[in-house]
């Protein structure tokens, strides 16, 4: 039996995939374009100060090949195989040898994929690159890919090099919305990472669930009964006598109260709970307590329910990712495969997953990452055969406000609507100053603990100090 | 349900005795074989289809994602032959090397066999938690990385199995029989090789089960040593099926996948259970 | 004196047959083992990227587990849900060996049924929870059944309650590990002489004498590995619990067991917290074990 344990730690790993398969590595999809998205850049950064423009320099190194003095291998490290797909199909100079390997130019391209499953690609990273000093050249980490959740815990670290330090400006990263920027910017104002990909949310609601209870389903109308969290919730009392939730569980509001927090997790290593997280406990504990929602987990069978009508969740909290992703639109009988769902704004702005590209320090591949970064994150019309061929809503203003323009393009699972503009609106107003390297342990303990309140399993203080007992066993440096 | 059907007592008629026991086994059966109908229910459906929860009845999905599965990039076939012999090697090396231990504790009498036996008795007890982490700075300390070297040859020193065959052996296995062979001028390793082992059958299938299920299901170190795709075993294609983009994500794809990696070991458990399930002893020299 | 250089020559071999194990054990895991050992007295953990330590702390790790008081309730728990899955696991597998080996009872089927009890364990433990999952959630088809049947009108939450979560546990533990047993059980019963028990029919013993007086006894060395394995395997258990619970132990950590609680402290790299924890539970089984070694072995020689 014990031995069947080693096999078993292992164990742990598929459940945790479930959640991780919507908690991070799910990716936006581009859905419809909007009209009129204020592009990103137009936000004032939240701690980065916008640098010299010296873009043209960069350019010209940009479109180089891969100089002399490039390294033979690159090593590229990742969870999934959605990067890999991206630059198979995308990036110009890419020839694909095998599942695992490819060539740019001379050098050839190594692909570690390790599952997240496990936090076995952390795991395995962190050991790669503590050896990253001593490795020889051609078995350095030269380019890995992270998520928002544990994005500090890389960037803050000397192993994840500047954007600046590749010859990368600020002007080439001019079309990129602010808060892709904020995600991996470190404590000292130093981008170290960049992303292809925008993953705003808004929030998705059941067409005729509106009809039948507010007698309307336009957006706009909508808007208001859902506009600010005090209206949310008098909504959820309407909507409960009606027969319905207003959100399928209390998690699903959960990052819009954590993307809009006054606080870090962490403040010189003392746990701190801010005021919107809080409100997100009392708010939930009054909706799950009048029977106005539930408290299941993301992605499990009860969450998912209301994809369906006879599940009647009035609206989940989402990226446009989640459309293509959740929605079983191409499932008969889903409220997606009827068109009936409809997109607003919600009560706060919010952002949901997305993979960011970081360079590793003591890459013997500087060139290649800074053309990769460039030509993926930048370059318009390499990002819009992202949007074009995989529906992917790119980290690109220009692209996506032209996508916007098109008229033809509507979303069929929302009804015909064209939700472009609102993704954009929601994530400008995004204050993301507040992101530490513990969110990971700190966001997963929090819903874990308070899970038992809302259940009726703990008082308040209970699941208070359960959450920091947690956290602390995670993270024994902090105390609270 | 099952405290209320003790152990059969004279009291009860000899049919009465075996319809409890034909009773309480089909619905034993019935809780064991009902989980492989569900896997098979869901390898039929589609990725919306799951979402909805659960039915009884199968849909049409089944060919779809099965050709979704081997036509995407994962490499199916790769898995299933690594994991097969992954699995397999560990098996025997661990049966043997196990059995061969037990036997030089039980059949000879040396000076550090006092010291010994309570050892490997006692590191039997050490959760293996801990120690994974260690194995694994380890693995990548020595360079066997994308290795199945630091997956295969561990298994030659398994204290759970060597206390099986130990135990087994004092049950089953006679020392006079070693004697005799003795006499009969059968060298040691001889006498291992062809008389000990084939008295150890049922053990030895039963230990080679064991050991080959836990690798064939183990994720969590293959999943810290190997990162090249074609090395990969059946579990971690699965972990990383379902840590797929949204654009690939497809739960039928990962019921598919499990149907399929159950296969080969419900042959192998088929084959080698024969030496169990058996009514019969095997040709053993008893008394 | 001639006979005693025989058997030295002999047990030569001992040493030879043991060399493959020591071998690969001092290298594989030996090293490793000692590594917590001396870890436990350290403070040696990662914080993000960054190693802290190892700085010597002497005792103070045992000292937190200890004030923090949690670990009893997680013994606790650990026990509790042990006994849960252990007590009906051997129940069952000692039924069905004695029914298996019941010369007179001559099942029909045997083979069929002798090979079913073991397929749960061949099913992956995170698959085999994902259909846990499915079929226990609110909208399952358990809740779906029982609200059908009018036994309860609001969907029973199983998972956040502490009866059902453990039940659940147990269940789904036993499931997969009663086919284990009986296997075991099931091949120590085929080593023993069937003449044994043909004597014994023709004595005109009864089932219950034969199993009790021949069958058992015999069993001895077998039951001794399955208690001991089965006493260290559910002092670890693990799987099950962390992957229905989704690493949580809820209700409140009432499913917590000591294995799950000392993988928390692996996800900082904590060797020194995880260290201690480890000699602790290594000495909670070692006396444990070596209770069961006293009971059993003292039998044997009345015997």
């Amino acid at each position: 039996m014990k031995k069947k344990l080693v096999s078993i730690l292992l164990a742990t790993a598929m459940v945790v995939t479930m959640a991780g398969c919507g908690g991070g590595n799910a990716e936006p999809a581009a859905e419809a374009p909007a009209a009129e998205t204020p592009a990103a850049e137009e936000a004032p950064a939240a701690e980065e100060a916008p640098a010299a423009e010296e873009a043209p320099a960069a350019d010209d190194a940009a479109e180089a090949a891969p100089a002399g003095d490039e390294g033979k291998v690159l090593n590229i490290y990742c969870w999934n195989e959605e990067f890999k797909s991206r630059i198979t199909d995308h990036y110009p100079d890419y020839t694909e040898v095998d599942a695992t390997s490819g060539t740019i130019g001379d050098v050839s391209v190594k692909w570690n994929i390790t599952p997240n499953a496990d936090n076995a690609y952390q795991n395995n990273l962190d050991e790669t690159l503590l050896k990253q000093a001593d490795a020889a050249a051609d078995d350095k980490i030269d380019l890995f890919l992270i998520e928002a959740d544990y994005a500090l815990k890389y960037v803050d670290s000397e192993y994840t090099m500047p954007i600046a330090d590749l010859g990368i400006t600020d002007a080439d990263l001019s079309k990129q919305y602010q808060y892709t920027k904020d995600v991996v910017t470190d404590s000292n104002g130093v981008l170290k990472g960049l992303s292809w990909q925008g993953c705003p949310g808004v929030l998705f609601y059941n067409r005729e669930a509106a009809k039948e209870v507010f007698g309307t389903d336009d957006p706009a109308e909508i808007q208001n009964y859902v506009k600010d969290w005090d209206t949310f919730n008098a909504t959820a009392t309407t909507l409960k006598d009606a027969g319905y939730s207003i959100m399928s569980s209390v998690n699903d509001s959960y990052r819009v109260y954590s993307n809009n927090v006054s606080k870090k997790w962490v403040n010189d290593n003392m746990i701190t709970i801010d005021d919107n997280i809080m409100k997100w406990v009392d708010d939930s504990k009054t909706l799950v307590d009048a029977g106005a929602t539930g408290t299941h987990d993301l992605w499990s069978d009860d969450w998912s329910k209301g994809f369906y009508p006879e599940g009647k969740v009035f609206a989940y909290f989402g990226p446009a990712w989640l459309v293509n992703f959740s929605m079983a639109a191409d499932t008969e009988g889903s409220i997606g495969n009827q068109g009936g769902w409809g997109a607003t704004e919600g009560p706060q702005g919010f952002f949901w997953g997305g993979t960011w590209i970081c360079a590793a320090t003591g890459t013997d591949n500087a060139g290649i990452v800074k053309d990769i970064m460039l030509k993926m994150t930048t370059d318009d019309t390499i990002m819009k055969d992202i949007v074009v061929a995989d529906d992917d809503f790119v980290n690109n203003s220009t692209v996506m406000d032209a996508m916007a323009q098109d008229s033809s393009y509507s979303s069929k699972i929302l009804g015909g609507q064209n939700p472009l503009g609102m993704y954009a609106n929601g994530v400008s107003a995004l204050d993301l100053s507040n992101l530490s390297s513990y969110d990971q342990g700190c966001n997963e303990e929090f819903q874990h603990a308070m899970k038992n309140y809302f259940e009726g399993t703990a008082t308040k203080e209970e699941a208070l100090d359960l959450f920091y007992k947690a956290v602390v066993e995670k993270y024994p440096e902090l105390s609270y | 349900m099952h405290s209320d059907h003790n152990e059969p007592n004279k009291g009860l008629g000899l049919h009465t005795r075996r319809l409890i026991a034909y009773i309480v086994l089909v619905v034993i059966s019935f809780f064991c074989l009902f989980w492989f109908y569900v896997l098979f229910i869901n390898a039929t459906r589609s990725n919306g289809e799951l979402q909805s929860g659960f039915t009884a009845i199968p849909s049409g999905n089944l060919v779809k994602n099965w050709t979704n599965l081997v036509h995407g990039t994962l490499p199916v076939w790769n898995g299933l032959f690594n994991s097969l012999l992954i699995s397999a090697l560990s098996a025997v090396l661990c049966v043997y090397f196990s059995t061969m231990t037990a036997y030089a504790i039980h059949a000879y009498d040396f000076a550090m066999k006092r010291f010994i036996y309570p050892f490997i008795l006692m590191i039997m007890m050490i959760p293996t938690q801990v120690t994974a982490l260690g194995f694994i700075k380890l693995v990548s300390n020595m360079k066997l990385e994308d290795s199945f070297i630091p997956l295969i040859v561990p298994a030659v020193a398994a204290p759970v199995t060597f206390f099986y065959m130990k135990q087994y052996m004092e049950s089953s296995l006679p020392l006079s029989l070693i004697e005799a062979a003795r006499i009969d001028g059968s060298g040691e390793f001889h006498t291992f090789n062809m008389i000990v082992l084939p008295l150890m059958k049922p053990a030895i299938a039963v230990q080679a089960i064991f050991t080959f299920v836990s690798n064939w299901n183990n994720y969590f170190t293959p999943a810290l040593i190997l990162h090249e795709d074609k090395k990969k075993t059946l579990p971690i294609l699965i972990a990383q099926l379902r840590a797929a983009d949204w654009l690939k994500f497809d739960m039928g794809q990962v019921y598919v996948m499990i149907a399929f990696s159950i296969f080969p070991v419900i042959i192998v458990y088929l084959i080698l259970s024969r030496y169990i399930v058996q009514g019969v002893a095997l040709g053993s020299v008893k008394g | 004196m001639k006979k005693k250089s025989k058997a030295v020559r002999y047990n030569k071999w001992g040493y030879i047959f043991l060399l493959p194990f020591i071998i690969v054990y001092v290298v594989f895991q030996l090293i490793p083992m000692f590594t917590t050992i001396y870890n436990s007295f350290f403070e040696n953990y990662m914080s993000g990227l960054k190693q802290i330590g190892p700085n010597f702390v002497g005792l103070k790790n045992y000292g937190t587990l200890f004030s923090q008081g949690d670990i009893w309730v997680y013994t606790k728990n650990t026990l509790v849900l042990w006994i849960m899955c252990f007590v009906p696991q051997i129940i069952l597998s000692l039924l069905l060996g004695a029914w298996f080996s019941d010369t007179r009872l001559r099942l029909k089927g045997q083979r069929f049924f002798k090979t079913v009890i073991y397929l749960p364990n061949l099913i992956m433990a995170s698959a085999f929870s994902m259909l846990f999952f499915t079929l226990f959630s609110d909208g399952g088809p358990i809740n779906s059944l029982l609200i059908q049947i009018g036994f309860i009108s609001e969907p029973y939450k199983f998972l956040s309650n502490t009866g059902s979560a453990r039940g659940l546990i147990a269940i789904m533990n036993c499931l997969m590990w009663f086919g284990n047993t009986t296997i075991l059980l099931m091949a120590g019963m085929m080593g023993i002489d069937t003449s044994l028990f043909e004597a014994s029919e023709v004595d005109g013993a009864t089932s219950t004498q034969v199993f009790f007086k021949i069958t058992l006894p015999l069993l001895r060395p077998i039951l001794i590995y399955v208690m001991i394995t089965s006493l260290i395997g559910g002092l670890q258990l693990f799987d099950v619990p962390q992957i229905l619970t989704n690493g949580t132990g809820d209700p409140m950590r009432t499913t917590m067991t000591l294995i799950m609680f000392l993988n928390k402290h692996l996800f900082s790299k904590n060797y020194g917290m995880a260290g201690a924890l480890s000699v602790l539970l290594f000495i909670i089984t070692a006396v444990l074990s070596l209770i069961i070694f006293k009971v059993t072995g003292n039998d044997k020689r009345k015997g």
